[in-house]
């Protein structure tokens, strides 16, 4: 193999950079990433790159002492993959010929149709966007965050701590369901309730209102509620447009197999634009969490080197964490698979929980609010049970 | 400055004891029978690494998992970027002691923020 290209510039993409060097390719590596910046970490841009306690050199990814010996097209959007020129080819018109190629295209904020153009209207995703919010949080006003998941909690939990008046609206009956199951989607919920954010669930969002800034939210039950700035945070779609027509095998993001490998030889995808296969699960799934975009990479660069012939290990449980007003939560797993849900540690009252999650007595997920050495422990024994 | 720790028969393999030094230092007795100290604080955010998931001779740290090079300290990937102290590790009549190393520790900052804050 003599050229390497990986699209994306990110997390899943640097890590993918770094397992190429890591694991003894020696040719060219080309990182082409629409962004301008080098790679970034995105979830302070929720927390303290949002409440101004991290600046943007923080936020880097990169140790300054690292050289991958790589050519970085940023500002370059791939627009194609052409599989008989086996290339990428870009918007502005140019064509990177790879032999190998990886897909680390991460995900995009959903927006909400018609908010396009209204002044006070902001999604979360990208380090501008972070940018763009800090400088209008700064100025404080009345907050609605539509959509209670993980992105909508903590905007919600920063904007709190830094004195703004505070309004979550949730479509579904209960925050975090998807995720966490009903009964831990309400205890962690609660958060909001606890600092006195006005939780509002189960009704849906109409539109906004306000002629070139946005100055209320419209519930379908009729309700408007008053806000100066909007936090669209509905969740995320896989950037995989650009693929479209490629060969390259799509369904909910790029599907691969437990290794990373694609429909396509010598393509494999990584981060949250690809739907591995969980061995686990017996099924597809786009995870879009932090350190499966940091592990991932390793498998299927090794994939990716050996044309396919290494066996894939089992994944350790997919994982996250997210902060809260002060509280540490920590997930692995999926709870969708569970039919009980036990609270083996600490309190629900007292926000300190550690729930284990179980399908016919065997634990399949496990949930931590300020439980660090339990969750580690449990997150442990799940990882080993799988195996 | 030499500290004692706690017994060896106390402190089984694949365990951690976190030493409430300032800052907190911990001691690792691997799955290997092997003794290692290095600082408690992960140099990404205020986590502590005893809490965190030892295997072989490295620990992972139990909030974003940079995994931490007992024998170096040395860290692996992001998001932590700094290696954290390793020190030196004593048994004497079946007592684990440290010594603390004299190198000047990579705390994270909202920990060394608070440490030069003077409170705790
Ligand atoms: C605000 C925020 C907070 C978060 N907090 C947490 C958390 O607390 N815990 C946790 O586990 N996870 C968290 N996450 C999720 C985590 O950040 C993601 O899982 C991770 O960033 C995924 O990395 P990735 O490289 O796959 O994708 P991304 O980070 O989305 O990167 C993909 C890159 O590819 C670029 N790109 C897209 N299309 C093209 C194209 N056609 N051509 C070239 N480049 C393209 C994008 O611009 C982007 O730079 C958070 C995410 C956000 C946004
Ligand atoms: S606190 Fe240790 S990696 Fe983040």
């Amino acid at each position: 193999m003599r050229t390497v290209a990986v699209v994306g510039a990110s997390l899943a993409g640097l890590s993918a950079a770094r397992s190429l060097r890591k694991q003894g390719y020696d040719g060219r590596l080309v990182v082409i990433g629409d962004e301008l910046h080098r790679p970034y970490d995105r979830p302070p841009l929720s927390k303290e790159f949002l409440a101004g306690t991290l600046g943007e050199a923080d936020l880097s990814l990169e140790t300054d002492d690292e050289d991958l010996r790589a050519e970085w097209l940023l500002g370059a959007r791939a627009a194609g993959l052409d599989r008989t020129e086996r290339a990428v080819r870009l918007a502005d018109g140019r064509e990177v010929r790879a032999d190998g190629i990886v897909i680390a295209t991460g995900a995009a904020a959903r927006t909400l149709p018609g908010s396009e153009g209204l002044a006070g209207v902001h999604t979360l995703r990208t380090l501008d966007d972070a940018r763009a919010l800090r400088d209008e949080l700064a100025r404080g006003g009345r907050l609605v965050v539509i959509g209670g998941g993980f992105i909508g909690a903590e905007v919600a939990s920063t904007a709190y701590a830094l004195g703004l008046d505070v309004t979550v609206v949730e479509a579904a009956p209960t925050p975090l369901a998807g995720p966490l199951g009903a009964r831990m989607g309400d205890i962690v919920s609660a958060l909001h309730v606890d600092h006195g954010v006005r939780l509002l669930c189960g009704v849906g969002v109409k539109g906004l209102s306000g002629e070139r800034r946005v100055d209320a939210v419209l519930l379908e039950d009729g309700r408007s509620i008053p806000g100066d700035i909007v936090v669209v945070g509905v969740g995320a779609r896989p950037c995989v447009e650009w693929l479209e027509g490629s060969g390259v095998e799509l369904d909910n993001g790029v599907k691969c197999g437990a290794d990373g490998r694609t429909s396509l030889a010598g393509v494999v995808a990584v981060g949250d634009c690809a739907s591995w296969y969980d061995p686990r699960a017996g099924a597809h799934r786009r995870v879009e969490h932090w350190t499966g975009a940091r592990e991932r990479p390793d498998a299927a660069i090794a994939t990716l080197l050996a044309g396919g012939a290494v066996e894939p290990g089992v994944p350790r449980p997919p994982y996250f964490w997210s902060d809260q007003y002060g509280v540490k939560i920590q997930f692995a797993g999926h709870a969708a698979a569970a039919d009980s849900v036990t609270i083996e540690a600490g309190a629900a009252d007292d926000r300190d929980v550690l729930a284990v999650y179980r399908r016919a007595g065997v634990p399949v997920a496990v949930l931590g609010m300020n439980q660090p050495r339990l969750f580690t422990r449990w997150r442990k024994q799940l990882a080993a049970a799988g195996s | 400055m030499m500290i004692p720790a706690c017994r060896l028969a106390d402190l089984p393999r694949g365990e951690a004891h976190r030493l409430d030094t300032d800052p907190p230092v911990s001691v690792f007795h691997t799955d290997d029978g092997e003794l290692f100290a290095i600082d408690d604080t992960c140099t990404h955010q205020d986590a502590s690494l005893a809490d965190g998931w030892l295997e072989g001779c490295e620990v992972e740290c139990p909030l974003h998992a940079s995994k931490f090079d007992l024998r170096t300290g040395a860290v692996d990937s992001p998001p932590a970027k700094l290696p954290v102290r390793t020190h030196e590790v004593v048994v004497e009549d079946g007592v684990i002691h440290v010594r603390v190393s004299a190198d000047a520790p990579n705390l994270p900052p909202c920990v060394a923020a608070r440490l030069a804050g003077g409170s705790a």
